[in-house]
Order: C-alpha cells, then sequence, then structure tokens
C-alpha cells in the first residue's frame, strides 16, 4: 500500500497548544510542506514572534529564534545579513506585526530584506486574550473594545498585505484564507511561491493568512469559520497584491 | 588602512572602537545616528564591508538591537553602538539577549540627560548600564575605557567576554573620550581561550540537534533556575574578571575614585597634591560590572578615606560603598553633567584639600 499522506518533516510528532477552529495548525503544516518541498528544512531559521505564534520551535523541527514583540522582522534581518544563504522567515500575529511592530515590519520589508513574513491576521490579540487588534474589525467587539471598535476613535483596520505592496522593496504579497479547501490548497500555492522568492534571491515575500479565533471571538468553530467567510474576507480580499518576477 | 600594526596611529575615541571591532572580527553592525557617537557607524559604514562585514544603518535604536540579538544567534560577532536616548530604548532588546544568553557588543558614548539631556560628556547612566538597564533582573559585563588606547583594548576584551560569558558586554564611555584624539598602538590582542558556540541558530542539519534561541520559561522552576544559573555567572566573573587601576596608592591617606574621563582629570589633581605634599592616590574600576570590590577592600583596610568623583550627584558611590570596609569614610564630589560641568584638575585638587586629612 503506498502511503499518499504524511507529517511534513519539518514538522514534530507533537500536539500543539492551538485552540479547536484555530487556523495557525493549518499555516503551520502549509509553512512546513514548503520547507520540505524546496528541501530548505536544513538551512532554515524560523523567528518566532509574541503571542500565540511563540511556540513555533515547539512544533517546528527547524532552529528557531525567539524575538521580542513586534521585532521579529529586525531580528531576521540580523540573521539573514550574518548568514545570507539561510533561509529565515519569521511568523508573526496582527498584534505583533501590526501594531508594536509596525516599524520593523514596514522598514524591513523597504528594504526588500531577502525574507519570508507569514503574517497570521486573527483580528484580535490571542495569547492575551482578545483584546482590539489593529486589524480588528469595524464594530467588533473585544474585551478592550466593549462597545465595538469605533473607527473614528480607534482608526480602521490595517490591510497590510495591500500596505506592505507599495514599498519598492516588497517582490512578492499575498493575502489567503484557510476556511475552506479550495483556499487552504491556494494558500499552500501562495505560500509555497513566497519561499521560492527566498529561495531565488528575488527579495522580500509576505503572506497574510486568515485565520479564525474561536475562543476570543466567544465562537464555535463552525460559526468562527463562517466569520471568516462572511466578515473577514470582504473587508480583507484575497488575492496576490505584488508578484514582482511573476512566479 | 590595516590597523594590526605596531605604528602609533593618532585617532578619536570612537574610531578606535570601531577599528578595534574590525579587529576583533566584529561581522555585522547595526546602528542608529545619534550625537557624541556617529564616528562610530560612519568609521564602520566606510570600512566594514572592505573586510567583508555588513554594515547596516537601522531605521530605529529598537531595530539596531534587535537585528544584533538576530545576528548573534546565527553566532557571528556583531555590535551596535548608541547613546543615552539610544540605550534607554534599546534596553527591551538587551533584556532579551540576556534572557537568550546571547553574546553582542553595545557601545554606550553618554551624553547627559534625562531625556534629550545633552550632547556633553556624563556618567550619569552608570546605574542603567550596571544594573541591567531593562526588565527581569540581569547584569551585563560594563567596562569603562579612560583613554583612547582602552576604547580600543576594551572593545576587544568585550567582543572575548562577551562570548566567553555568553551575555551582552558593554563598552561605558562618555562624550570627552569618545570625542577626543590621542595616539594609540592598534596591537591585536592575544586571543582568550573562547568556548565552542555549539548552542549556535544556523539551520537544523542532518543528525545535528534543533537548536532554540529563546527568554521564553514557562515550566514549573524553569525560571528560577535560570535565574541562580546566571548568578553563578555573574559571580564567576566577579572572581575572574574584575580590572581597575591603582595609582600611589600604597601610602595613600586618601584615595580618590572616579572612572572613564573623570579619572584622567582626577590623576593631574593627584599630581597637584602629591606635589603639595598630600598623600593621595586613585582607584579607577576597568570593570564596572563585574566591580573590583576586593581591591576597595584590600585598599580600605589600611587608608580609610576615599573621595568618589562622578559627572553625576552619585552613582558609582552605592558600589564603592558596598566594598570598603565597614569603618572607611566615602566622600563624594559631583558634577551633575551638562555644558559646562566638566571639573577641573583645580577644582578636583581644591576637592583633596578640603577632605584630606593626614593620620598623625
Amino acid at each position: 500500500m503506498k502511503q499518499v499522506f504524511s507529517r511534513p518533516e519539518s514538522l514534530k510528532d507533537v500536539s500543539t497548544h492551538f485552540c479547536p477552529g484555530c487556523n495557525h495548525g493549518s499555516v503551520h503544516r502549509l509553512v512546513a510542506e514548503a520547507l520540505d518541498e524546496f528541501g530548505i528544512r536544513s538551512r532554515t531559521i524560523g523567528v518566532a514572534s509574541v503571542g500565540c505564534s511563540v511556540f513555533l520551535y515547539g512544533y517546528f523541527d527547524i532552529d528557531v529564534i525567539e524575538s521580542p514583540h513586534g521585532r521579529a522582522p529586525a531580528v531576521a534581518t540580523g540573521a539573514k545579513r550574518a548568514r545570507p544563504d539561510r533561509i529565515v522567515f519569521t511568523y508573526q500575529g496582527d498584534g505583533d506585526l501590526a501594531a508594536i511592530g509596525t516599524s520593523e515590519i514596514i522598514h524591513a520589508a523597504n528594504r526588500g530584506e531577502n525574507i519570508t513574513v507569514i503574517f497570521v491576521n486573527n483580528t484580535t490579540y490571542g495569547m492575551t486574550g482578545g483584546q482590539m487588534a489593529p486589524t480588528t474589525l469595524p464594530g467588533q467587539k473585544t474585551s478592550t473594545s466593549p462597545y465595538g471598535r469605533d473607527t473614528n476613535k480607534d482608526g480602521a483596520p490595517f490591510k497590510m498585505a495591500e500596505l506592505l505592496s507599495n514599498l519598492d522593496g516588497v517582490a512578492f504579497s499575498a493575502r489567503v484564507a484557510l476556511n475552506n479547501p479550495k483556499n487552504v490548497l491556494n494558500a499552500k500555492k501562495l505560500i509555497k511561491t513566497a519561499f521560492r522568492y527566498q529561495v531565488e534571491n528575488r527579495g522580500f515575500s509576505f503572506i497574510e493568512a486568515l485565520s479564525s479565533c474561536p475562543t476570543n471571538w466567544g465562537m464555535q468553530s463552525l460559526e468562527a469559520n463562517q466569520r471568516v467567510t462572511d466578515e473577514m474576507i470582504p473587508y480583507f480580499p484575497l488575492g496576490i497584491y505584488k508578484n514582482t518576477a511573476d512566479l | 588602512m590595516t590597523v594590526t600594526s605596531t605604528e602609533k596611529l593618532f585617532v578619536k575615541g570612537n574610531e578606535a572602537v570601531a577599528m578595534a571591532a574590525i579587529e576583533a572580527g566584529c561581522r555585522c553592525y547595526f546602528g542608529y545616528p545619534i550625537t557624541p557617537q556617529s564616528d562610530i557607524p560612519e568609521y564602520l559604514s566606510r570600512e566594514l564591508p572592505k573586510s567583508g562585514g555588513e554594515f547596516l544603518q537601522a531605521e530605529s535604536e529598537i531595530g539596531a538591537i534587535n537585528m544584533l540579538l538576530g545576528a548573534s544567534a546565527t553566532g557571528v560577532r556583531a555590535m551596535t553602538s548608541s547613546s543615552g536616548p539610544g540605550i534607554s530604548l534599546k534596553q527591551e532588546g538587551i533584556s532579551y539577549m540576556a534572557g537568550s544568553e546571547l553574546p553582542g557588543v553595545i557601545i554606550d558614548i553618554m551624553r547627559s540627560g534625562p531625556g534629550l539631556g545633552g550632547i556633553d560628556a556624563s556618567q550619569a547612566d552608570y546605574w542603567q548600564a550596571t544594573r541591567g538597564g531593562g526588565h527581569g533582573g540581569y547584569r551585563i559585563i560594563v567596562l569603562a575605557p579612560a583613554s583612547v588606547q582602552e576604547m580600543y583594548d576594551l572593545t576587544m576584551l568585550a567582543f572575548d567576554l562577551s562570548d566567553i560569558y555568553r551575555m551582552p558586554a558593554m563598552v561605558l564611555s562618555d562624550s570627552v573620550v569618545g570625542q577626543m584624539k590621542e595616539s594609540i598602538v592598534a596591537n591585536p590582542r592575544a586571543k582568550l581561550a573562547l568556548p565552542e558556540k555549539n548552542w549556535v541558530v544556523r539551520g537544523r542539519a542532518e543528525g545535528e540537534e534543533q537548536k532554540i534561541v529563546k527568554s521564553l520559561h514557562l515550566g514549573d522552576g524553569e525560571m528560577e533556575a535560570f535565574h541562580w544559573q546566571m548568578d553563578a555567572r555573574y559571580h564567576e566573573l566577579a572572581d575572574k574578571e574584575c580590572r581597575w587601576e591603582e595609582v600611589e596608592t600604597a601610602d595613600a591617606e586618601l584615595i580618590v575614585t572616579a572612572f572613564g574621563s573623570t579619572s584622567r582629570i582626577a590623576k593631574t589633581a593627584i599630581v597637584m597634591a602629591r606635589e603639595a605634599g598630600m598623600k593621595v592616590g586613585l582607584i579607577r574600576p576597568i570593570s564596572l560590572f563585574p566591580f573590583p570590590k576586593k581591591a576597595y577592600a584590600q585598599l580600605s583596610e589600611r587608608c580609610k578615606l576615599f573621595l568618589d568623583i562622578e559627572l553625576s550627584t552619585g552613582q558609582m558611590i552605592d558600589d564603592v560603598r558596598l566594598s570598603v570596609a565597614r569603618d572607611a569614610e566615602v566622600a563624594f564630589y559631583g558634577r551633575p553633567p551638562g555644558a559646562g560641568s566638566l571639573p577641573t584638575p583645580e577644582e578636583l585638587f581644591e576637592q583633596i584639600r578640603k577632605n584630606y586629612r593626614a593620620t598623625a
């Protein structure tokens, strides 16, 4: 009997701490598959950020540097400049990348660092208990926006994939989702494309992955998945925003 | 310019730091412009690429320290430099580096503060440097040069000690020593025996164990164990790496103590005091962490009067008082930093004269 499906080599054989219905596990798997398929695991350095994604090193069977909150693109810059022959990626949530780490992501992108950034947007601070994030949707209730996000007061959600695509240093920028099999397959393709940019030394690549957070949204898994479809994707349209080498 | 020579070179303190970094094998420099240390990134932007190194002007002080973290984690020698306001911003990264047991060299050319302060020489960041300026409870190695030659030598030493003890090392200087020109001999330092960096993150090759550089410790007892492990390392540093200079202490009735630029002025004042018949000596700590406590303890068995001089309202004096014998007295003369506050030798001589009393 031929085995056609198994755990990627770049992932460890362990259970994750992620909540049921959360998409971090799927994104982990797709990134691991990309590392496997390019055969780059042994020369890859992951940069973990702060939040639910901090345990990257517990799930990926790769070398990992843990970064201060928001600073992963700067840490990755240091690692890549020191070891340009390594594949370096960051894995960051929305609070990390789009709030406290805006300076680091914008400048790493603008310098065109030859790194890959995986940005998981679930419209909330997951680890700290569901506070308002820079990507929290207008009107969305969180533990620090109990009356709903008021865009007059809190501004509008950041659209990072679009924003970064405007920088000359960015080679590839795309937004994906994991709410249905078709989108998962597309996410896999685009995550692989993002790493291909780095493998071929073509510059900065960025993936924004829309994710559900059933626990902090106060929803069942299926309900949360439906929210990605009904509320997130209309506000954060999926697609490729920049693809300089047309890969 | 080749820096490995026995010829005398006439250079600025900040340039000596940059030259020493290249000689020490620094592969990456990350920095942000701030007076009075900008000669360091300027020199390295010109010279580091020539030796195959990487110079990058970061978007911020926070960016620079985290780039240092990332580069150090991959095992290369790396450095950043700044001054007061910038060093404050770097404290987050320094705390993470300390928590991740990462080496890395940080040059602090002190200016006055708090806040924007001014660009004049200051020693008011002694506490920030020696107490571990960030959160969590940690120390870093702190070396204090008093001459351009020492800017060179101690920068080299900082790289070695940082690698040996796996913690950030700071060269704590000020705008006087950073900006002044003196002649130096840019000798290559005798290489200390360095431990193998078996913890380095550079890609998990087949058969190798996964390497993780991190400061998060959630397991029962893990964080506590880490603190005790670091505490043991700080004690090891205190045993092995204290450095200081003594001048005419053997018969001294009063021992002046000062570090960095202030010690240079104090030395002139001591010559004046000796000429006036007063038995005055100097102890100058070169390593501020570890602080050379034993040297003070020994001196104070005989000499019971110390005069601590600082460009602040008194910070190092805490360490001096903790180090000297219980019956020793520590007098203080401080000049808070700022334009025009640098004391003259005559002013320090006057302080010596005021405090001096011969024991019959």
